[in-house]
């Protein structure tokens, strides 16, 4: 039991083939087997939204998923958002918006946001609020998070 | 936290998974989303030694309006359900459960037929789909077969599936124009409904509770206290009665027969409004 299964991922778009355990969990593939740490480990129990990614382009919480389904999937990590030097959109406005304190839920939030705004190109600040509820601050810096996604939208309401 | 060793078998079809049940026999268990799943066997509380992964069988993703009534395939992600124009046509109240249940990641994983057979009593969509009446489709070995939301819910994430059946459809009568509500009591946004109450006003009233049990609960002698004439005041009044709620960090049995009690009150009053 437990032996290895074979698969095949693009992530941030680069192909990458590995032998994983079954058991292995997505975050975990991401961090330790492909290198990409700017995802992180928050709570492990899929309350927190640290280690959201986008796999095929939707938001999901990396720790409830497991490298094996995955499988042929695109997956888009915090580093494959910048283009060179230039910031993403939702990276941009995060910065000017001074939206984190201590910065460990900030990718989470990022790759979250990415995904609703794909899905709700212009939202209101309530659909901005509900969008996020798998997502967690503890510094309590909700307020200027609300108002990057806002003006990464372009709404600014 | 890392789930316990297990073989993984990925199907890809209905037919695929009802073999790999057959061949891998009670130590086998069925992925489809793994929202609920996969925590538990983050925690240990569950170890199967096989998963059989049904999270690519496509065939069973669909909604489809089938007459009189809407057939819902198993796979199908509640994010597709709170997006479906069919259900927004012919089934609204499924539409809205399916927007309140997890968050957005969830929901984009989450399967209907997955949060069915977990059985787990404080999920949103099984007390829809007793109020509403549904039938599942079963397959197994032998065949296909149909159980009524009400036969189907045993106990603590008990269910009537066997060890080697796979849910492969969801059966919901329509409900066009149907008065509904879900009042749903939680601490943060995203959290499981420590209570919920649901009612639905299409001539009748049916009312289900969330989490007020061991499986989902119709609220039956509130249903009897309005169809005999009491007003929704009153009839709220009862929505303890027939329940067994637990006690745990979040409320007290006690406390989750008064959020009943509130929440049918509620439910019934923004269904009619």
């Amino acid at each position: 039991m437990g032996g290895s299964v074979r698969i095949g991922t693009t992530v941030n778009r680069q192909a990458h083939e590995h032998d994983v355990e079954p058991r292995l969990l997505l975050v975990q593939y991401l961090r330790e087997v492909v290198g990409l740490t700017g995802t992180k480990i928050g709570c492990d129990t899929s309350s927190c939204g640290a280690c959201t990614v986008l796999v095929d382009g939707e938001s999901v919480k990396s720790c409830t998923m497991l490298a094996a389904q995955a499988d042929g999937s695109e997956i888009t990590t915090i580093e494959g958002l910048a283009q060179g030097d230039e910031l993403h959109p939702v990276q941009a406005a995060f910065h000017d918006q001074h939206a984190l304190q201590c910065g460990f839920c900030t990718a989470g939030m990022v790759m979250a946001t990415v995904s609703l705004l794909d899905e709700i190109p212009s939202p209101t600040e309530r659909d901005v609020r509900l969008g996020l509820e798998g997502n967690l601050c503890r510094c309590t810096g909700y307020h200027n998070i609300v108002k990057a996604v806002l003006a990464a939208a372009g709404t600014g309401r | 936290m890392i789930p316990a060793p297990f073989d993984y078998v990925r199907a890809g079809s209905a037919g695929e998974a009802i073999a790999a049940l057959a061949e891998h026999g009670d130590d086998a268990k069925l992925l489809a989303g793994g929202m609920s799943l996969l925590p538990l066997m983050k925690l240990r509380l569950a170890t199967p030694t096989v998963l059989v992964d049904v999270g690519r069988v496509r065939e069973l993703s669909y909604v489809r309006d089938a007459g009189d009534h809407l057939a819902v395939g198993a796979l199908t992600r509640h994010r597709d359900l709170e997006t479906s124009d069919v259900l927004a046509a012919h089934c609204a109240p499924l539409r809205t459960v399916a927007s309140e249940v997890g968050d957005n990641q969830v929901r984009h994983r989450g399967t209907i037929g997955g949060s069915v057979s977990h059985g787990d009593p404080a999920s949103d969509l099984p007390a829809l789909l007793l109020a509403l009446d549904a039938t599942f489709v079963v397959q197994g070995p032998g065949g296909e077969r149909t159980v009524a939301a009400a036969e189907f819910f045993r106990g603590f994430l008990e269910t009537a599936l066997e060890p080697d059946e796979l849910m492969t459809e969801i059966r919901v009568p329509k409900s066009r124009g149907a008065g509904f509500s879900y009042q749903k009591f939680q601490r943060r946004a995203q959290d499981w409904a420590i209570v919920g109450a649901m009612a639905v006003r299409n001539g009748d009233t049916r009312v289900a509770l969330v989490n007020m049990g061991s499986t989902p609960l119709r609220a039956v002698a509130v249903e009897e206290a309005l169809a005999g004439g009491a007003s929704m005041t009153e009839a709220a009044e009862r929505a303890g009665e027939g329940t067994d709620p637990s006690g745990d960090i979040n409320a007290t049995p006690e406390y989750r027969e008064h959020l009943a009690r509130v929440l049918v009150r509620r439910a019934l009053e923004a269904a009619s409004a």
